[in-house]
């Protein structure tokens, strides 16, 4: 078993690789963090917050856009691409097990945005290190937020993975997954706003209203940084993590549980493609 | 012997049309099968059924025993689709190291295989920089891994040139020479009649005929026709006295039942002074393939 996933793994992993995935995103995700933390630098002195801390919120919340994307990108087109041009059959013809080519895509994909999310913010964070004055706490902050990006670019490659199983066809997993990013890291929160103004303050606000923004993945990860963080300036929904019902790690538990049922449905719906 | 294929009356549906209806057919170890049939006949559709890919709506199929697409039938099966497509941006060695890996087999195997279908020059150029005939023989080093028990190839041959063809068939034989049972569907009549053991026909779905190529001749009864070139202005008289189709002015076909042949020869004989050339044409491969392939119940409608 090990070997399959792993051979899967490392074919995966070398095309990830060799489409420039991997530089791709970690040029992206770097540049952004580097001019929010040039952002940050220029604020830093106002607040009584230091730079990291500071820039760790706003990429935070940028993060929640951006990450979502590179992961979709990276996996709709991974499963209906090969049922598309046939060479998926040559695999399932193998004793390889249809999840463990699931999981084996799934695995090398989130590690080649891991991989992206390290060097880009890791670098941002050792660069404003050696800029500003850093604290205890903000290299914390640095430290969940690179993590949890982490466990936020897996779910979206699950999600991206699942969608294109789900779907067999690139056009259609393509379109998913815009709607899908649309939906989650957009609509999802206009709707939720829209929502708690109506309602006002009662029931709904204090114990409906926070299950619902950790029911989404991208709402959990935010809720969970920026909780984290006593001084962050926060507005809108994320004032939520100033008066949470459950504690901020709870978020966390939310995102496990996206992460085991994309896995889980992928891998179900693998078992039928017909290649 | 143990048949390492059993089809056993396996009928398949797409929506309403039925692609497969009755099919029967066994492969020993050792024996290379050839498939053949028109375009849509269903070859295709039968390996992906013997892979597990496609449900049958009913009949069974077991691959050396097991149920199709079952783990233990994936062991024992190699494929060679009919299109051969590999991820474009692989060396044919990363693809057949990669083929090596899911099949758990030691990775030395790997340059054996690229160098018995001559792939070793290009082994580490990108698989999507090969010629059509390169990744066919790709396609067939992939199919080679780990000694299989049964090799589905469908149409492996298919734009090859004549000298791949025959290495081809060359490495295929050398496979079924250590075991392999060996499915393989082409359209290419004359090399399967040597190159194989055995031919089955396939024709809108239905098994027409199986058997080697002696014994589909005899089953098929298909006459051999003598063309005989009359001298000026004799071709009338020869029709009238022998009957058969007229060609043009001077010549003449005649359809002549196996057993009656010598006879017949015999009374053209005495119309020596009318003849001036005659030609015997026993029923060729396309004769027969024609033959089982027309013939049938809805034949009246075509
Ligand atoms: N996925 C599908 N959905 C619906 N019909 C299909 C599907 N695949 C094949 N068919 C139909 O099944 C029939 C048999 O197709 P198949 O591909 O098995 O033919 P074939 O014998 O391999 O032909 P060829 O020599 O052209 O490769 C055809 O009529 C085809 O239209
Ligand atoms: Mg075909």
């Amino acid at each position: 078993m090990s070997t399959r996933i792993g051979t899967v793994f490392g074919q995966e992993l070398r095309q990830a690789r060799r489409n420039l995935w991997v530089i791709l995103a970690t040029a992206v995700l770097g540049l952004f963090a580097l001019a929010l933390a040039l952002f940050g630098a220029g604020q830093g002195s106002d607040l009584k917050v230091d730079v990291l801390t500071l820039t760790a919120v706003s990429l935070a919340t940028l993060s929640v856009y951006l990450i979502p994307l590179i992961a979709l990108l990276m996996s709709y087109d991974s499963i209906s691409g090969e049922v598309e041009r046939g060479s998926l059959a040559l695999t399932f013809a193998t004793p390889v097990r249809r999840w463990e080519v699931f999981v084996g895509k799934f695995l090398a994909q989130t590690v080649a945005v891991c991989v992206a999310i390290l060097i880009a913010f890791g670098t941002v964070g050792c660069i404003i290190g050696f800029l500003a004055e850093i604290s205890g706490d903000g290299v914390l902050a640095w430290l969940r937020l690179m993590l949890s990006a982490g466990g936020l670019g897996a779910i979206f490659v699950g999600i991206g993975l699942m969608l294109s199983a789900l779907t067999g066809r690139t056009a259609r997993a393509a379109a998913a997954a815009v709607g899908v990013w649309l939906l989650l890291v957009v609509l999802y929160d206009v709707a939720l706003l829209g929502a708690i103004m109506a309602a006002g303050e009662g029931i709904f606000a204090t114990h409906v209203f926070p299950w619902l923004v950790i029911a989404n993945p991208a709402d959990a990860f935010r809720l969970y940084n920026l909780a984290m963080i006593d001084a962050a300036p926060v507005a809108g929904i994320d004032g939520l993590s100033q008066t949470l019902p459950f504690p901020p790690v709870a978020a966390l538990a939310a995102l496990g549980l996206w992460l085991v049922a994309t896995i889980a449905i992928g891998s179900a719906r693998t078992k039928r493609i017909v290649p | 012997m143990t048949a390492i294929l059993a089809i056993n009356a396996l009928c398949l549906s797409f929506g309403g049309q039925k692609v497969l209806d009755d099919v029967s057919l066994s492969v020993q170890p050792g024996e290379r099968l050839a498939l053949l049939g028109h375009n849509g006949a269903g070859k295709s559709t039968l390996f992906k059924t013997v892979l597990g890919f496609l449900r049958p709506s009913s009949g069974t199929v077991a691959v050396a025993g097991h149920a199709p697409g079952s783990n233990a039938a994936r062991e024992a099966v190699n494929y060679l689709p009919e299109v051969v497509s590999f991820q474009r941006n692989l060396s044919g060695r990363e693809v057949l190291s990669y083929f090596s890996g899911l099949r758990g087999t030691p990775k030395a195997e790997v340059s054996d295989l690229l160098a018995r279908v001559g792939l070793l020059d290009a082994a580490d150029r990108a698989v999507g920089a090969y010629s059509k005939g390169m990744r066919q023989r790709l396609g067939l080093a992939q199919a080679l891994i780990g000694a299989p028990r049964l090799l589905l190839l469908d149409e492996p041959t298919s734009g090859l040139d004549p000298v791949s063809r025959h290495e081809f068939y060359e490495v295929i034989a050398d496979a079924a020479a250590r075991g392999s049972a060996v499915l393989l569907s082409s359209h290419g009549l004359e090399e399967v009649q040597d190159k194989t053991d055995r031919i089955a026909i396939l024709a809108r779905g239905r098994l027409k005929a199986e058997g080697t190529l002696a014994e589909l001749a005899q089953e098929a009864g298909l006459p051999t026709t003598i063309r005989i070139s009359a001298k000026p202005g004799a071709a009338d008289d020869l029709h009238g006295e022998f009957g058969g189709r007229r060609i043009n002015g001077c010549r003449l076909d005649l359809d002549c039942a196996q057993g009656a042949k010598v006879d017949l020869l015999a009374r053209l004989g005495q119309h020596q002074d009318r003849l001036r050339d005659i030609e015997i044409c026993p029923p060729g491969l396309t004769d027969i393939y024609r033959h089982f392939s027309r013939m049938g119940p809805t034949e009246d409608q075509i």
